[in-house]
């Protein structure tokens, strides 16, 4: 995966700044994200990468700038904005299962209330949604039943049932023992493959450079450094991405 | 014995005056510590405020103030309520509503904070996402100290006896001035009569708690 691909940007971002409190936390970012692109975010702790995917779907609400999806500017609060967070995915850390809810009715909640599918049509889909992260099985069990890579691979299908335009996954992976990662990450690469639009706070480089079409190195709250994932990992320019490359390649 | 046998019909209709005050008032406060509660976390700082001040205001007012300003205050703004019994059940409904709000307030809050989030990426709107998300999992940890409010109202009944309601309390006064040689007999039925109503909802408590308990 080395071409970016073409066309409007499905999310764009432009002089976006956010404040929590004194602390500047985005500092004029400004960025594209083309249809089926995936990106990735990396960039040391507290260097804001949560917040700007979290802006993405206006958990966290800007201050100055303006982001727009599909060419349509995020709605302040109420209907409108809840309709356009539908189309836009999130994956957490801590994964965030409905912890009363079955497996296969968090997979059905949003496709139930949001978009008011039959439920007949809802279980069928999320159904194949759980063969798809292979956790058929678990369909009935309660999240707190599952181990943490089941519960992000359910967690993953829970977003893809609502068909979304992009997901966005906030360190998906870090929350997990080492032995986990892996069929996380596996689904998502294939998800990369089909061509979902995806921004991914990861510092896992395999990842990236199996699937990302582009690297975003953010620090201090400002986007420092763009490149390809080989070029990025390879040939960092930035004295700031060859510090913090140098950090986690020695661990 | 043969007292009570006597008074049984009294005694009966004490009861079932007790019993519904606390029913009827304890749907009504029900919901509408409910709703209180829904507007103290919701994103409209003006429900906030206004949840939060109705909140303070009653919890901070003794009830038998807050029944006396029914009964007698009341009538200053042209307004009275049809029957006494109806003035408890507003006194102890709006009283109790705070209580339960603070019960409430305190089960949403330990609610984690991603599950909401949660919902709200899905594209559940506020309501949505209290209702269907965060409330059901609220009212399972908030079942013991709604339990507490429940049996503190069922007990509270008793100052509706002070304003001409005939329950329970408003028996034992009657019956004590009448027949004060029986007075421990009439304590006795009282006392069971409260009972009657506390301990059955105690167990409930309990067994609903352990049925709606969830694994995290
Ligand atoms: N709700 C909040 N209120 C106040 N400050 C916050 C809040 N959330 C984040 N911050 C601060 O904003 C900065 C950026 O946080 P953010 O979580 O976006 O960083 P990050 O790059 O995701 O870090 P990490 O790798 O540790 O997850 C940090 O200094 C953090 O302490
Ligand atoms: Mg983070």
């Amino acid at each position: 995966m080395t071409s970016r691909p073409n066309g409007e940007p499905l999310v764009r971002l432009s002089g976006v700044n956010k404040w929590f409190g004194e602390l500047h936390v985005l500092q004029d970012i400004d960025l594209d994200i083309a249809r089926g692109e995936v990106v990735v975010v990396i960039g040391p702790s507290g260097s804001g990468k949560s917040t700007l995917c979290r802006t993405i779907n206006r958990l966290e609400p800007i201050e100055k700038g303006e982001i727009t999806i599909d060419g349509e500017r995020l709605p302040e609060e109420g209907k409108q904005l809840a309709r356009l967070r539908a189309d836009v995915g999130m994956v957490f850390q801590s994964f965030n299962l409905f912890a009363h809810k079955t497996i296969l009715e968090n997979v059905t909640l949003g496709p139930l209330k949001v978009r008011k599918q039959s439920k007949g049509d809802a279980e069928k889909r999320a159904r194949e949604l759980l063969e798809r992260v292979g956790v058929t099985a678990q369909a009935d069990k309660y999240p707190a039943q599952l181990s943490g890579g089941q519960q992000q691979r359910v967690a993953i299908a829970r977003a893809l049932a609502m068909d979304p335009k992009v997901m966005l996954f906030d360190e998906p992976t870090s929350a997990l023992d080492p032995e986990m990662i892996n069929e996380v990450l596996d689904v998502m690469t294939s998800l990369a493959r089909e061509g979902m639009t995806m921004v991914v706070v990861t510092h896992e480089m395999g990842f990236a450079r199996r699937a990302a079409n582009r690297v975003v190195f953010m620090d201090g709250g400002r986007i420092v450094e763009t490149a390809e994932p080989e070029t990025f990992f390879t040939n960092p320019q930035s004295p700031r991405a060859q510090d913090f490359l140098s950090k986690i390649l020695n661990h | 014995m043969s007292f009570l046998a006597e008074n049984f019909p009294l005694i009966r209709d004490a009861f079932l005056t007790t019993l519904s005050l606390a029913v009827v008032s304890g749907i009504c406060a029900l919901i509408l510590g409910t709703v209180l509660a829904a507007m103290r976390v919701s994103p409209v700082p003006a429900l906030r405020g206004l949840a939060t001040f109705y909140v303070e205001l009653f919890r901070n007012t003794p009830l038998t103030v807050v029944f006396f300003f029914l009964a007698f205050g009341i009538v200053y703004v042209d307004l009275q309520f049809p029957s006494r019994f109806i003035t408890a059940v507003a006194a102890l409904s709006l009283y109790t509503a705070a209580f339960v709000c603070e019960a409430l307030r305190s089960g949403i809050n330990a609610v984690p904070a991603g599950q909401a989030e949660a919902a709200r990426a899905l594209g559940l709107d506020f309501r949505q996402s209290l209702t269907t998300v965060v409330l059901p999992q609220a009212f399972r940890t908030v079942v013991p100290p709604l339990g507490n409010v429940w049996i503190a109202l069922a007990k509270n009944t008793s100052i509706a006896a002070g304003f001409a309601v005939a329950d329970l309390t408003a028996l034992l006064q009657r019956l004590s001035n009448s027949a004060a040689d029986e007075l421990a007999l009439v304590f006795v039925a009282v006392v069971a009569g409260y009972l009657v109503i506390t301990l059955p909802s105690a167990w409930a408590i309990s067994v609903l708690e352990r049925r709606l308990a969830i694994v995290r």
